[in-house]
């Protein structure tokens, strides 16, 4: 099993490898940071501008092999992810823009996948009942949504809320507010106050998702011989269900739940605009507007390691599910 | 309601009254899948329910144990000691499944949690219902493994499902449903999925939990001869009601129901060969659209007009109780001399010339397959081989069926692919009437099919929904070129010749029955004339009263076209009806090979005698009689068999051996060579025995 697992995980990092790599490639072909000097008023000399690009190593008349060798060393030798195109260090932005993304992405997925399954659960218990049918009308309505529509969608449900009750309890910009004077319990109120809505966001496309697929898996199993066998020995219905029914239909619903959480680093972009939050998604939106190949890199690499962990994170979690598969 | 009657000691352990489930709103609107159902059970008593699929003997099992489905309505009554079952709140129901009324399912793959370790779940079978802490129950449960006669009890408590045999998850499966003493027994078809070697040794087992019990076990299956191995009483099904139901011997001596004559008379037997099976014509009613009256009226060859419109309910009899508005007419299954099922006449063998005068239609020699055994995702490399044939020669002559039998795993299938693949084998040859198929071309390779055709298990699954019938026969006919009119003419006698009519041809394989379907299979096979047909289990999908039709079929087809089986087949009695001769398969090697009458009167090999001793002969009084030769264990592990004699480690005649015997088989790898005449083995110490009775 161990074996297995390292075996996964050398994969993984050949991807990651190779991911970055091609990104950085196609971003330094695509972006030109030289127009963000070029357009400049007044345009600044010739010399400089040549020298102000390749001290950031993105100056496309430098060897892209090169320069791709320069930064992927300061990475892998310093953890040096290079400066931005108007010569930031991109290492300070990183942290604090991890961390926002993540707070909103773990919160969301968290929700999302807990009452997903166990939306799917009821609804496959209750299956052709009102229950159910009201929890797949839930899930096709958030399914067929964008997540644009939806967040606009919560904006005006939080402004009308907040009319209602006469002060602003629902935010819906940024994520704190800024020079707050509040103390330690205002701040923490503060924060989740702008927490709510950007995590519902995400965390109702991710619910109508998994409920659907946890109904799919919960229903296969509902017709099982061994559930039958179970309740033979004496369980209740109930208690069937949970101990071993459940335990086995959440066996597919492993990988779905780690990936999806791998791809949301970055697919919150939307989420990130709307609320003005300052994550992973907007960051690499940005950059590409303002042609920066080092952030575009820096992303990807981020994004690659993301889904990385969450592969592995699949694969642990489904050998500790199965027995099956653990060899 | 009083629940309780006034004394206990009188009422029966378990008593069931006009049981009837429903199950509402199917394709043809409600289900009733169970009309009327009653019996009663005394502690240590067995009952065997008999059926076929469809017939509504598991569902009122289910009813009993309150398993069935929510929206299924279950009317009548079902006393447990007296008190009431039926209605009762699921959370009362638990209390008493597993604990008073135990089920042993049909598929212990399927029928165990895949995530739980086996001992787990025996562990919690015993917490459900009694107050013991986590060790101790584990501790019982391990002896519950080892009493149910699993080896290395506490290291394969901590296995999970998946790493076991069939045969030994049916004993845990067992051991499960003992764990809590229970009063009843339910087991639906336990040992359906299971070898004859297999079923042997769980049939075996549960008389033993029987008796340690004490409980009253229902035994539920479509095998008539493992009922009258085990059963006191029987109660036959037919469209969701009981037919006939009585003691075992004399139901079996003379049944009153024709369905059960007719179910009778439809068995292969491995002690009666030379007689000729009364399939009943037809197939079950679909309960959903019964008529008025007896819903066995369509297939009755006594029926009367009044049969038609009343239905008949079931009255006693001398012996038991049946429900025929003719039972006191029938007296040995014939109505005033003449039988209710008359023997169909099929075409005679003719006198045959000598089989070794007769040329060969296939040869097989020394053929060997193996397949390597890998291992390394990027880099595979070959760590060794498993051979699934090894050295295995045979030929089939001119108008000869040769029946292959052996347990799964035995090698069987992967014979009959090398045959049917028509390329050079890895090693050893095969010849097809007198060529090589090694020095084939493509386009003598594709002339040589005509002659190797070949009829599947399946019916359903090999033949394509979406074509008619008559395309499907026809197209091998294309596929070599016949003329547009030679085709029509021709689907249209291979339609006739297997019993069906030509205007079936427009027909869709879905509008057949499973009989029916099996039929265009052999219809297709017989297309371009083959003179040797391959069968790899063609009855095994199919209900008895079915199979008897296909099987007649196929022996008249022989005598009549003259042509040659290669029969593979797991029920031997099936084998026993049609074969000429007989191959015995073990672990990719021929143990026995000879006459099917020598094989099965006479064998010599103790794998053969095994397998022959564990087939049930539906006849109460010869099969209670018998004494059983059971072989140890499973199969092992193709990977890893053991030194020379490969059936050692299972063989009964081993252990009986001197030490000095004993060391022979362990060193010498035996030979197939001919102990006594016409009878070659592969045994240092074949000696005849007889295991069938006469």
């Amino acid at each position: 099993m161990g074996r297995f697992l390292l075996k996964r995980l050398a994969n993984y990092v050949v991807l990651v490898v190779v991911a970055t790599t091609l990104a950085y490639i196609v971003a330094s072909l695509a972006l030109n940071p030289r127009s963000t000097y070029e357009g400049r008023n007044p345009p600044p000399p010739a010399a400089v501008v040549e020298q102000q690009l390749t001290a950031y190593g993105v100056n496309d008349k430098d060897p892209l092999l090169g320069r791709y060798a320069d930064w992927i060393g300061g990475v892998v030798l310093h953890g040096d992810f290079g400066q931005t195109v108007r010569g930031q260090d991109i290492n300070d932005q990183l942290g604090s823009r991890a961390l926002v993304s993540l707070r909103l992405l773990v919160l969301g997925s968290i929700i999302g996948a807990v009452v997903g399954v166990l939306a799917g659960v009821v609804s496959a218990i209750k299956k052709y009942k009102v229950t159910d049918r009201a929890i797949t009308a839930y899930s096709f309505f958030f399914i067929a949504t964008p997540v644009f529509f939806t967040a606009v969608l919560l904006k005006f449900g939080a402004l009308s809320v907040n009319d209602a009750v006469g002060s602003t309890v629902l935010y819906y910009t940024g994520y704190e507010t800024p020079n707050l004077q509040a103390g330690f319990w205002g701040h923490v109120a503060d924060q989740v106050g702008h927490l709510i809505l950007p995590t519902l966001s995400i965390a109702l496309g991710q619910i109508a998702y998994f409920s659907r697929y946890q109904r799919n898996a919960m229903l296969d199993v509902m017709n099982s011989d061994f559930l039958r066998t179970a309740e033979a020995k004496g369980l209740t219905r109930r208690k069937a269900l949970y101990k071993h029914g459940l335990r086995t239909a959440l066996i597919p619903m492993a990988t779905l739940l780690a990936y999806s959480f791998g791809t949301l680093a970055v697919g919150a972009t939307f989420t990130e605009k709307i609320f003005g939050w300052h994550g992973m998604g907007e960051w690499l939106v940005d950059s590409i507007t303002s042609q920066d190949i080092n952030v575009v890199a820096t992303v990807t690499l981020f994004t690659a390691v993301f889904i990385l962990i969450s592969g592995f994170l699949a694969d642990v979690i489904y050998a500790v599910l199965d027995p099956r598969v653990r060899v | 309601m009083s629940d309780v009657g006034d004394d206990v000691s009188q009422v029966p352990l378990l008593s069931v009254r006009d049981l009837g489930v429903v199950f509402p709103g199917g394709e043809d609107g409600d289900v009733p899948a169970v009309r009327g159902v009653a019996y009663d059970l005394a502690p240590g008593e067995v009952l065997g329910i008999v059926g076929e699929s469809g017939s509504g003997k598991s569902v009122s099992s289910l009813a009993v144990m309150g398993l069935l489905p929510r929206n299924a309505r279950v009317t009548g009554s079902v006393r447990l000691r007296g008190v009431e079952l039926l209605g009762r709140p699921d959370g009362e129901l638990a209390r008493i499944r597993g604990n008073d009324i135990a089920m042993v399912f049909q598929d212990p793959l399927s029928a165990l949690t895949p995530v739980y370790t086996v001992g787990d779940q025996i562990a919690e079978t015993i917490r459900i219902h009694q107050r013991l802490a986590a060790g101790p129950a584990t501790q019982r449960a391990v002896e519950l493994l080892d009493s149910v006669g699993i080896p290395n009890a506490a290291q394969r408590a901590k296995a999970f499902p998946h790493e076991f045999s069939g045969g030994m998850r049916q004993r845990v499966m067992i051991a499960m449903a003992i764990a809590n003493d229970p009063d009843v027994l339910i087991a639906d078809e336990p040992t359906t999925a299971l070898d004859v070697t297999i079923q042997a040794q769980v049939l075996e087992l549960l008389e033993t939990a029987r008796q340690l019990t004490n409980a009253a076990t229902v035994m539920i299956t479509h095998d008539l001869g493992v009922v009258a191995g085990i059963a006191d009483r029987v109660l036959v099904m037919y469209a969701g009601k009981a037919v006939e139901q009585g003691p075992v011997g004399p139901v079996y001596a003379a049944p009153r129901m024709p369905y059960t004559i007719g179910l009778l008379g439809s068995v292969p037997r491995l002690d009666r060969p030379g007689q000729t099976l009364t399939p009943i014509s037809g197939s079950p009613p679909n309960v959903s659209r019964l008529e008025p009256g007896c819903p066995f009226a369509s297939r009755c060859p006594v029926v009367l007009p009044v049969c038609r419109e009343v239905e008949p309910e079931l009255t006693p009899t001398a012996v038991g109780s049946a429900a025929c508005h003719r039972a006191d007419e029938i007296v040995d299954g014939s109505i005033d001399g003449v039988p209710v099922f008359p023997p169909p006449v099929l075409a005679q063998a003719r006198g045959l010339v000598a089989r070794t005068e007769r040329p060969a239609v296939l040869e097989v020699r020394e053929v060997t397959k193996r397949f390597d055994i890998t291992r390394g995702a990027v880099m595979r490399r070959k760590v060794g081989s498993v051979s699934a044939v090894d050295g295995v020669s045979f030929d089939i002559r001119e108008g000869e069926a040769l029946g292959l039998v052996g347990e799964s795993g035995s090698g069987k299938t992967t014979t009959i692919m090398e045959v049917l693949s028509l390329q050079a084998p890895a090693e050893g040859s095969i010849v097809v009437h007198g060529k090589d198929v090694a020095g084939l071309g493509r386009r003598e390779r594709k002339e040589l099919r005509r002659d190797i055709q070949v009829v599947f298990q399946d019916p359903l699954s090999s033949l394509d929904p979406r074509l008619p019938v008559g395309d499907i026969i026809d197209e091998p006919l294309r596929s070599f070129d016949v003329p547009r009119a030679e085709r029509a003419a021709r689907v249209g006698e291979l339609l006739r010749l297997v019993g069906l009519a030509p205007e079936h041809a427009n027909r869709y394989p879905a509008d057949f029955s499973g009989g029916q379907r099996q039929r265009i299979g052999i219809a297709r096979a017989l297309a371009l004339e083959p003179k040797l047909l391959v069968l790899d289990e063609p009855v095994s999908a199919l209900d008895v009263s079915i199979q008897a039709g296909v099987l007649n079929l196929l022996e008249d087809l022989k005598v009549r076209l003259g042509l040659a089986y290669l029969f593979v087949a797991h029920d031997l009695s099936v084998v026993r009806h049609i074969a000429d001769r007989v191959a015995v398969m073990y672990l990719g090697r021929l143990v026995e090979v000879g006459d099917a009458d020598d094989i099965f009167e006479r064998p010599t090999h103790p794998y053969t005698q095994a397998l022959l001793s564990a087939v049930p002969i539906p006849d109460p009084v010869a099969e209670r009689q018998r004494e059983r030769i059971l072989v140890r264990g499973d199969l092992p592990d193709p990977a890893n068999l053991p030194s020379g004699c490969r059936f050692r480690s299972r063989c009964p005649l081993f252990v009986e051996l001197e030490p000095g015997q004993q060391q022979r088989c362990a060193e010498e790898d035996p030979a197939l060579v001919e102990h006594v005449p016409g009878l070659a083995s592969a045994c240092h110490f074949a000696r005849e025995r007889t295991v069938v009775p006469g």
